[in-house]
């Protein structure tokens, strides 16, 4: 008998990835030293944060198309204010981050609360605005490496015990997701409102608020990961990102969120990131045509999805833990 | 995408529609580049400002789409050609697809020549290229090569694997590479001008090649993602990023040494090069054919060769010498 942890979507993804990770260590042994894996998760973080936002957004019937905007439109602000105001300390950067990124997540979200209309099509829109007022507050000028203050560019780099602080941040952003969606109300109505949002009208929960609480937090964490972005790259103009958002949204997917609603977790959002950044910082050193690159990730995608749609394909609900023990 | 694509491109029709009225004797040379908002096209702008005022009675439209696609240039041309511009000078996102739009323009009486990036020779008088292909190819190994006398593994991180301009240029650069002996090109990579995926590129270059000496990025993103890959992984000094970049851009890899040198053909000369060609053949001063020589005010002549193609200069190396001067240029 395997014991039913095993049988988890988690467990089938870690294995995925494990089987992933071995593969590539075996054309390319270095993959697998312990800083190269330091790296590969930093570079994943940004996806990592992003995934958790969305993941929420999708638990409730509704999908967040505007994230990379999000965080590009923030990157840019942050990266202008800097090259006006170089002595802004980190934390003011950071708290103008969250509070800008959430500031759009409840654009979004009161659109789809209050006016109703369908998420896709409010994000869509709000997507082609943010990167719209990126062009218009720019002037489509870049931000550079040498007009960022050093405190600036450093924050996200900086080591402490052996994590850069960027890997740090997902870190948190994970532990902060696993209380909110495990221990609070909060947490349980994203589920309540994804799975039957009929059920949960009569269970007192406000299906519009707890959307555009998604959204919120969701926008939040975008324009965090803004910040990081720019200071990272040491670059900001208005294509970063470009494209992002289906990265985002194809993590999520692979982590076993359903795009229905309802069903998913912190350790499958996670996971699926992980699985994403793996693939992307492992074609690079295998020597794989870059023409073959797209398609393998592509191809990784849909076996991961199908994967997923099989794995939880269930028979039926059991609804009496009883019977089923019974049988 | 799609929405956000046209819905850019009409307010780049909205923004000609609505460009000043000139006054009638004003000849109206129109500036088309491939996308608003990229620092190149900006200096190119500049270039034609300078060109405009040194021969007066000259309005510049500068103008293009939000982003690099033919189909928001042909929208550009459709709209000047309403506007009944003088002449057309081009920077096209495809070289076949602009072909009836801008015939329909000459049709018009329109004069459209292509600078930087061309279209064929159906649409277009002439062509200017900012340098010649081979000057580029042998200028961006020459750059590696000057830092490195005792020779070393060098790989190159390109745009897209079917980007024209850079895949020639690589091309041309393999030709000539023998001429630097020592220097081996271990690896071509592609970072898609995106900068996270070119800094990834350029991650795993290192990783890859353990005694690399040098990284050859011929794309102004590529070269600043693995300027900052390089200094990330404190590797700055021991390997040299060199290529093609704008000096703003480059500016603080400069300073950290991350790159010793980089080259570019000055857009500023280039954009006031192709208003002045623009002007003589709209002006009936010069015809554009086989051998023509036309003049280019402050750059000289131009010589047309049989494709109706010119080259206008060498490409121009930028170091910490000289950064400081152009960084704010652009």
């Amino acid at each position: 008998m395997i014991p039913p942890i095993l049988k988890s979507r988690e467990a089938i993804l870690a294995g995925a990835i494990l089987v992933l990770v071995v593969a590539i260590a075996s054309r390319f042994p270095a993959f697998v030293a312990p800083a190269n894996l330091v790296n590969v998760f930093n570079d994943t973080a940004p996806l990592i944060i992003l995934a958790l936002g969305q993941m929420v957004v999708i638990l409730t019937r509704c999908i967040d198309l505007s994230v990379a905007a999000n965080l590009a439109l923030t990157g840019m602000v942050v990266a202008m204010l800097n090259t006006v105001v170089p002595g802004l300390p980190v934390p003011a950067i950071l708290a103008i981050a969250i509070c800008l990124g959430a500031l759009m997540g409840l654009f979004n979200g009161l659109l789809v609360w209050r006016l109703d209309i369908p998420p896709i099509v409010v994000t869509l829109g709000t997507m082609t605005i943010y990167r719209g007022i990126i062009f218009v507050i720019s002037g489509g000028e870049w931000i550079n490496a040498h007009e960022m203050s050093d405190a600036f560019k450093a924050f996200p780099r900086e080591v402490v015990l052996g994590l850069p602080v960027l890997s740090w941040i997902a870190l948190l952003v994970v532990l902060g997701f696993v209380v909110l969606i495990g221990r609070t109300p909060l947490g349980r109505a994203f589920f309540a409102v994804g799975g039957n949002p009929h059920a949960a009208v009569y269970t007192g929960i406000n299906v519009g608020q707890t959307q555009c609480a998604a959204y919120v937090i969701s926008g939040a964490l975008a324009g965090l990961t803004g910040y990081l972005w720019v200071a990272r790259y040491a670059v900001a103009y208005v294509d970063i990102a470009g494209g992002f958002e289906l990265e985002v949204v194809a993590a999520c997917v692979i982590g076993g969120i359903s795009i229905a609603g309802g069903i998913g977790s912190v350790g499958g959002a996670l996971l699926g990131a992980l699985f994403l950044g793996i693939v992307k910082n492992a074609l690079p050193v295998i020597n794989i045509s870059p023409f073959w690159q797209l398609a393998i990730s592509g191809t990784a995608i849909i076996i991961a999805v199908a994967f997923n749609a099989t794995s939880s394909r269930t028979k039926g609900r059991v609804i009496l833990k009883k019977a089923e023990h019974a049988a | 995408m799609k929405l956000w694509k046209s819905l850019l491109a009409a307010t780049a029709m909205a923004a000609v529609a609505m460009a000043s009225p000139a006054q009638a004797e004003d000849k109206r040379i129109a500036l088309v580049v491939k996308a608003l908002g990229i620092g190149f096209f900006e200096a190119a702008a500049k270039g034609a400002e300078e060109a405009a005022k040194e021969l007066g009675g000259v309005e510049i439209i500068y103008t293009g789409p939000t982003d690099t696609t033919a189909e928001g240039q042909i929208e550009v041309i459709n709209a000047l050609i309403a506007q009944k511009v003088d002449a057309i000078a081009i920077s096209a996102n495809d070289q076949d697809a602009l072909v009836p739009a801008l015939k329909k323009a000459m049709d018009r009486g329109i004069t459209v020549i292509s600078w930087d990036s061309g279209v064929a020779p159906e649409g277009r008088q002439l062509h200017l290229n900012p340098s010649s292909n081979p000057l580029i190819g042998n200028m961006i190994i020459k750059l590696a090569a000057d830092h490195l006398p005792d020779g070393g593994d060098v790989a190159v991180l390109s745009a897209s694997a079917t980007a024209t301009n850079q895949n020639t240029w690589i091309e041309e650069m393999n030709k000539v590479k023998d001429n630097y002996p020592g220097i081996n090109v271990v690896a071509t990579v592609y970072g898609d001008d995106l900068a996270d995926k070119s800094y990834r590129e350029a991650q795993g270059l290192m990783q890859t090649y353990p005694d690399l000496k040098a990284i050859i990025a011929p794309t102004s993103v590529g070269i600043v993602a693995a300027a900052q890959a390089v200094s990330d992984a404190e590797k700055a000094g021991q390997i040299n990023v060199t290529g093609l970049g704008l000096p703003s851009e480059m500016a603080g890899h400069i300073e950290s040494g991350a790159s010793k040198s980089f080259a570019i053909w000055n857009p500023i000369d280039l954009g006031y090069s192709a208003t002045m060609l623009a002007y003589n053949l709209a002006a009936g001063n010069a015809e554009a054919g086989p051998g023509a020589e036309i003049p280019m005010g402050r750059m000289g002549t131009l010589t047309l060769d049989d494709k109706n193609e010119g080259a206008m200069a060498d490409p121009f190396v930028y170091d910490s010498s000289n950064i400081d001067d152009f960084k704010d240029i652009f």
